[in-house]
């Protein structure tokens, strides 16, 4: 499995300009990409969506096709909002990366498992939406070797991670809020990446 | 005396669209608004993105909305039920100037509607403090333009019921 901090510090380290959007734990402040980014300019954090980072990112792949956007989301998140695989697949932008964070937990509320963690095949889901590419990866260093790979790749790829679960058991009230927030990203993002 | 039916042409509606320059029209299809699809497709000032359920429509705008592009939302009245939550966190929290188009299905002048999903959308636009438009013919279609206007004043989602069917 690969830790999920390690998977978010890769990715950052790999963006180039990339738009990341991350959502739940790759969204967290202590162990997502808040914590490690180099760039947070160009970071779109959402959280509580019920699982529509892959919607929002699709929306920005759309007004921006020449700038990357790398969407980092949950296997809990996506399976709130599966058909966006297919809304996304369907306009196909070429510029869209999808990564999945596939711990098999809802991390944020107790560990409780999703339904189909290890049942359910992503990758096959992905292909069967009718994604340009598809990848899964279960350690960091396939990962790592093959990252260029992967984002060289005409999108919208899909990107499966199996990810260590790392579960936050602190009551939601006393949780450290992210200093850059979703309303922060929306007042400085666009000038952040030009107008479309 | 001759009675002149009055209907809503999809053309009208387009052409608001335009006018207004709306670049996305995010949708799913429902029976209000049948005739559009072919007209969507073949003008290419507009671009068409279909969704598989309706509370991807907000959030997909609100992409499009931060990347500068100015979206319309084209979805049933049923289809608001199910979004929700994407109108609160994705439309509302977030200030997005958002005009959806609702078909409003049920929606009888005469009140005479069984339809729950008639009864329920304007308690509930009401409820989340989201003004709204009632359009029925070609001559109330500038309304759009209205809906545009505030929602850019108030950077807040604006609805247009479309309160009948269009025709051919």
């Amino acid at each position: 499995m690969i830790n999920n901090t390690d998977a978010v510090r890769l990715l950052d380290s790999k963006r180039d300009g990339a738009v990341i959007v991350p959502t739940m734990n790759a969204g967290n402040v202590h162990m997502g990409l808040p914590s490690v980014s180099t760039h947070d300019e160009l970071d779109f954090p959402l959280s509580g969506c019920m699982g529509k980072a892959s919607s929002v990112g699709l929306g920005l792949a759309l007004a921006h096709p020449e700038r990357k956007i790398m969407i980092l989301d949950g296997d809990g998140s996506l399976l709130m909002n599966l058909g966006t695989l297919v809304t996304l697949s369907n306009k196909a932008p070429e510029n869209l990366v999808h990564f999945l964070f596939d711990n098999g937990v809802y991390a944020v509320t107790g560990g409780q498992p999703v339904p189909g963690a290890g049942r359910a095949d992503w990758k096959k889901l992905a292909e069967g939406a009718g994604y340009a590419a598809t990848f899964s990866f279960d350690n960091l260093e396939d990962l790592t070797t093959s990252i260029d790979q992967v984002l060289a790749a005409k999108g919208p790829v899909f990107v499966h991670l199996e990810v260590a679960p790392e579960i936050e058991n602190t009551a939601v009230q006393f949780r450290q809020r992210a200093r850059r927030t979703v309303h922060t990203a929306i007042r400085e993002l666009p000038e952040a990446i030009g107008k479309g | 005396m001759t009675i002149h039916e009055s209907v809503l042409h999809p053309t009208v509606i387009i052409e608001e669209l335009k006018k207004n320059k709306f670049t996305h029209v995010v949708w799913l299809p429902d029976s209000e608004t049948n005739f559009m699809y072919q007209l969507l497709t073949s003008d290419p000032s507009l671009d068409l993105v279909p969704v598989c359920r309706e509370g991807e429509t907000m959030a997909i705008a609100a992409g499009l909305w931060v990347g500068g592009k100015k979206p319309v939302v084209l979805i049933q009245n049923t289809g608001i039920f199910e979004s929700g939550d994407s109108i609160r966190g994705l439309g509302l929290d977030i200030n997005q100037p958002l005009v959806m188009l609702i078909g409003y299905r049920g929606w009888s002048r005469h009140g005479l509607t069984t339809d729950s999903a008639a009864r329920y959308i304007e308690h509930i636009l009401h409820a989340w403090g989201i003004n709204y438009f009632l359009i029925e013919t070609d001559e109330d279609a500038d309304r759009i333009s209205l809906a545009a206007e505030e929602a850019e004043r108030t950077q807040k989602p604006v609805a247009v019921l479309v309160g009948s069917e269009f025709g051919a």
